[in-house]
């Protein structure tokens, strides 16, 4: 019964605060000194046309390597539980319709490269590398519908992920030495705004992490499908 | 009429996810229901933070024909915001993956997911 009324107290108690929020709050007008210096400066000095892309992999860069280090950990967690004591089991499970494993042997193909699409073209067009990545792994996700018992080449994952991830910190360490800091995009040519070779080393970058974020968001999927293959 | 704004459509429906999935955290006693009471949370709170950014008569800050590449801060939102949310999603994604794996790991141990059958941490 106490429990009940905490949870209600709590509840309306947020309400409440976040009712006066909406309520008391004016939308701004004009853009806060850093964000504006971002918008006005970033055509010239990073060469992104996606101003969120500029601000993500250039200005900001230092937390997006944190970014795909958590991602990383949640991965190597995963791996880590799921991994222990795997015994297959032989399955016999029912054959996935004709309808469902036809249409993945189209689609796939078409999810992958659409996926690439999306990262090399963070720089000009909505999307990036994170994006990209996840719609690779809904490929991966069709392929396992279709076919539960399908093995991944882990190797082959694995070793994609920790060489994208270690390009993406050797990348950073040439733009402290070649340009002005760490993983700034300028010791390549920025190129014409606008253009798919354009914004120096940020396509690089971000094909790594699509490149990295899939095959580790892939990876999750197989273990989690792996355990109803375990005994 | 003045607190009908896209702005406020945002925030309000944010807010209510980011009550539901409260609600939803507290009330229920399966794990899985409370997994996916925190990514219903997660996405709300992910709203409000996009929808604070947006201003009434500004474009999405990519460069195009249309914009040009002069007053840019005086035709785009923040896109600060925007790269903070990106983020947040990922952390998000990661984070729910690690939540479902305990949950398998703690089925395994009890055949059991219901949260009244795992009292050692219950303090």
């Amino acid at each position: 019964m106490y429990k009940n009324l905490f949870i209600i107290v709590i509840l309306a108690g947020l309400g409440i605060l976040l009712g006066r929020f909406l309520l008391t709050h004016h939308e701004n007008t004009s853009l806060p000194e850093l964000p504006a210096y971002y918008t006005d400066n970033a055509d010239h000095e990073v060469g992104a046309a996606n101003v969120v892309t500029a601000v993500v992999v250039t200005y900001r860069g230092f937390d997006t390597l944190g970014e795909v280090t958590i991602l990383f950990v949640a991965a190597s967690l995963i791996a880590m539980f799921l991994k222990n004591g795997l015994v297959r089991k032989e399955r016999d499970p029912r054959p996935s319709s004709v309808i469902l494993s036809t249409a993945q042997k189209l689609l796939f193909p078409l999810i992958v490269l659409f996926g690439v699409y999306v990262f090399a073209n963070g720089h000009l067009t909505p999307g990036g590398g994170f994006q990209g990545g996840a719609i690779i792994a809904t490929g991966f996700l069709l392929l396992l519908m279709a076919n539960p018992q399908a093995e991944f080449k882990h190797g082959l994952f694995n070793s994609i992920e920790s060489i994208s991830g270690i390009s993406y910190v050797v990348i950073g360490i040439l733009g402290a030495i070649l340009g002005l800091g760490f993983l700034d995009n300028r010791f390549l040519p920025l190129g014409h705004l606008g253009r798919l070779f354009s914004a120096g080393a940020i396509p690089v970058i971000y094909s790594l992490i699509g490149l990295k974020v899939g095959a580790e968001l892939s990876n999750i999927l197989h273990h989690l499908n792996e355990v109803q293959n375990e005994e | 009429m003045e607190y009908i704004s896209l702005q406020n459509i945002g925030l309000v429906t944010g807010f209510l996810l980011i009550l539901t999935g409260l609600y939803g955290a507290l009330t229920n006693k399966n794990i899985l229901r409370i997994i996916v009471s925190f990514t219903i949370f997660d996405a709300g709170l992910n709203l409000v933070i996009v929808a604070l950014s947006y201003m009434k008569g500004r474009v999405a800050p990519i460069i195009d024909k249309t914009t040009g590449i002069h007053h840019l801060s005086d035709k785009f939102v923040d896109p600060v915001p925007q790269a903070l949310v990106l983020t947040s999603i990922v952390i998000g994604v990661g984070v729910t993956g690690v939540m479902l794996t305990y949950a398998l790991k703690m089925f395994k141990t009890r055949q059991s997911l219901d949260i009244k059958d795992f009292k050692e941490t219950k303090w």
